[in-house]
């Protein structure tokens, strides 16, 4: 108590004096700003050095019916994920990563429910809005493991490459699916910025799913309860808000554009 | 501790407001998205298609950041804090595909 009243006499000097918050926010979640601004920064670092490597290739100029998988050009995305489960051989362009989207946006807005359940000190609702955001997150990295599988796999007609094969030049090679020194999609580097930004990026969206379930577990013991108050919630939704917003940044410069 | 003292915290009701915001938030977000698709399945690639969806993402990073994330409603200096290094990104972009068309240019 003494601290804060002295903070206080401080803070009519010195607002950056120390003893209080500058920025109204506390310690744990200022570092958190600070920890997802360092994070957008190696995002932001992949995708724009994947759109340098897109820009150094050739791209596809002829009509976009007439497509077909080459190693000379840059792939048209849609062309390439045009899978969905159950449905084997049918051309259905971008519809699954859009369900993904949604489901990463649907849990991105529990998660708002939930530090707002959190705010009323309403337990039972932030367990619920937790559930279903969990639940979300799992939902998401099921699909893209599926998408994996399928991209690695491969689909269709073998692309046909030259390539080096245990270390002899090998004319007229088939290609069928994905690995990081060859695919039948296009040049090597659009295989491996594929794994890399999608692997992060799912990579986050795993910790993210530990966290809340850690969250959870404390939300259900009555930790947070007894603490006062739900910021651990809030914490951990900033996280989970920008492992979405990344999403989205993926979701265009890697599907769409 | 806990029964006894658990049971003194008091649950307020819903904010109905807030909780209006987050649906609209999220309403805006789906019709976006959505349209993104249509323009994905009705246009040409191009410039012009191109920049509709980086336009599209800048609304929904917006709406993400500012709503979801509680920025907006943070004070002026947390949001200037994080949103001046950004200008890094926006010169990393220019930088390389610059670069990018010029190792074009040397290989083709």
């Amino acid at each position: 108590m003494e601290t804060t009243a002295s903070a206080v006499q401080n803070s009519q000097k010195n607002l950056w004096g120390g003893g209080m918050e500058p920025m109204k926010v506390s310690y744990g979640k200022l570092m958190m700003w600070f920890f997802l601004l360092s994070d957008a920064f190696t995002f932001s670092a992949l995708l724009v050095s994947y759109g340098l490597v897109r820009y150094s290739h050739a791209a596809f100029t002829g009509d976009p019916d007439t497509f077909v998988f080459s190693v000379q050009y840059w792939p048209i995305p849609e062309k390439v994920f045009d899978g969905i489960p159950f449905l084997h051989g049918v051309h259905v362009p971008l519809v699954f990563v859009g369900i993904m989207t949604f489901v990463l946006i649907l849990s991105s807005v529990t998660m708002v429910l939930a530090v707002e359940a959190g705010h009323r000190m309403d337990r039972k609702g932030v367990e619920k809005w937790m559930l279903w955001t969990i639940l979300g997150g799992i939902i998401f990295l099921s699909c893209q493991a599926w998408e994996w599988t399928h991209f690695i796999v491969g689909t269709g007609t073998p692309t046909i490459a030259d390539a080096f094969i245990n270390g002899t030049w090998v004319e007229g090679f088939e290609v069928l699916g994905a690995n990081l020194t060859i695919n039948q999609y296009g040049p090597p580097d659009f295989a491996d910025f594929f794994f890399f930004i999608t692997g992060f990026h799912g990579f986050h969206v795993f910790s993210g799913i530990l966290i809340n379930c850690l969250v959870f577990y404390n939300v259900g013991l009555g930790t947070y309860e007894l603490r006062g108050h739900y910021e651990m919630v809030e914490k951990v939704g900033l996280y989970w808000h920008f492992v979405d917003l990344v999403w989205v940044f993926v979701f265009t410069f890697f599907y769409l554009v | 501790m806990s029964i006894d003292e658990t049971s003194k915290v008091v649950v307020q009701p819903v904010n109905k407001e807030k909780v209006r915001r987050i649906v609209r938030v999220a309403v805006i977000l789906g019709i976006v998205t959505t349209f993104e698709f249509v323009v994905a399945f009705n246009m040409h690639s191009g410039p012009l298609r191109t920049s509709i969806f980086i336009l599209m993402t800048i609304v929904k990073a917006f709406y993400i950041v500012s709503e979801f994330m509680h920025l907006k409603y943070e004070k002026k200096v947390l949001i200037w804090t994080i949103m001046i290094p950004t200008i890094f990104v926006i010169w990393l972009i220019i930088a390389l595909i610059y670069e990018g068309g010029a190792i074009y240019d040397s290989r083709f």
